[in-house]
């Protein structure tokens, strides 16, 4: 029934207590070598982007490398900094689950800019 | 909530992808709360953050919706943003320096989180102090990039460079991020003077609150900051990049 919070910490919980753990909150405290190493990816990273910019790679080739870089960056600012990794999953889930509802809003948007864009050109343009 | 819950020994079973499946069925049904291994604070911290999330997103997709739907060329990032250093033009430098500013502060709130969980109290409120500077020099060279862009006539309704949009998209998101990184410089200083007064230790109790509280609020203040980092890498990617 009782999991412990040493076995929270590090998201290790044996299958029979995953089902009904005690609810209790434990501290996110980790080795400072994973956060210097996570900061220095994420100079590399940033770097990365900026050096895009910097020999002014064009076309699909700079949004790829863009969005690339750009995910990267987030996925190591959530997991590490903001402890996601080892975060339950009932968290984890209620927390990234909705942002992914503004995928359909850009979607929607983008089909409703070009839209706009083509009744511009086709009455003032 | 302690320190002395870092691990010792290590359970050998790992979970498998259907036994965390089944942790999430069985917390949301669970009495009382779903989220067993993070405190109230920590879970409502995450859910204004998710509502947050919102507010960027849309701010950043109106930003998409007018640059995708304007007939007239949109303005070159890469030149209005470049800084003229030592007599050469380098592109777009302002913005990657702050970028790396802001990395370097969420470096060293990660590690302030470290030092108020193992109660070294004077360096967990030192390193929200270099956090903060980091943080309030970020906002200094916004200010800087917002004199010389209006010096050089971008308003919210127009500019010389391109389309008129790109100034109110500009203003809106860039000074709606900065706003969240002066909050954050604030409560950042107000922690850290609880911090090293140790306020934590004694319980002494909050100004506003009238209770007592806990290191915690250090790892829920970096959930807030590293949050405004977060969001700037995406302003970064979008608006400055693309």
């Amino acid at each position: 029934m009782t999991a412990t919070t040493d076995d929270m910490t590090h998201g290790h919980v044996p299958v029979a207590q995953a089902a009904q753990p005690a609810a209790q909150a434990h501290g996110q405290q980790h080795p400072i070598k994973l956060y210097l190493l996570v900061w220095a990816l994420l100079f590399v990273l940033s770097a990365c982007s900026y050096l895009v910019d910097y020999f002014d790679v064009q076309g699909y080739l700079r949004w790829f490398l863009i969005v690339v870089f750009m995910l990267l960056k987030a996925g190591l600012i959530v997991a590490v900094f903001m402890h996601m990794a080892w975060e339950r999953l009932a968290l984890v889930v209620a927390i990234l689950m909705p942002p992914m509802a503004v995928l359909v809003l850009m979607a929607m948007m983008a089909w409703e800019g070009e839209y706009t864009k083509y009744l511009r050109e086709f009455f003032f343009g | 909530m302690t320190a002395e819950h870092v691990s010792t020994e290590h359970v050998t079973i790992e979970p498998t992808l259907r036994s965390r499946a089944l942790g999430v069925v069985a917390d949301w049904s669970s009495d009382q709360r779903s989220f067993k291994s993070a405190s109230w604070g920590k879970a409502m911290m995450w859910i204004f953050l998710v509502s947050d999330t919102f507010v960027f997103s849309c701010f950043l997709i109106s930003y998409m919706t007018v640059r995708m739907s304007t007939t007239v060329e949109w303005p070159h990032p890469s030149e209005i943003f470049a800084l003229d250093i030592g007599g050469k033009k380098i592109p777009l430098i302002l913005i990657a320096i702050m970028t790396f500013d802001l990395i370097t502060s969420s470096g060293t709130m990660a590690m302030a989180v470290n030092f108020a969980y193992a109660r070294q109290r004077k360096k967990a409120a030192i390193l929200m102090l270099v956090t903060a500077f980091f943080g309030a020099a970020f906002v200094g060279m916004q200010a800087f990039e917002w004199s010389k862009l209006i010096h050089e006539g971008v308003r919210p309704w127009g500019n010389p460079f391109g389309a008129a949009q790109f100034g109110s998209s500009f203003f809106m998101i860039t000074g709606f991020h900065g706003f969240h990184v002066s909050v954050g410089v604030i409560f950042l200083l107000l922690i850290a003077r609880a911090v090293w007064r140790g306020d934590y230790d004694v319980g002494r109790r909050g100004f506003f609150t009238s209770r007592k509280g806990r290191y915690e609020i250090v790892e829920i203040m970096g959930l807030y900051w590293h949050f405004v980092d977060l969001v700037w890498v995406f302003i970064f990617a979008f608006f400055y990049l693309w």
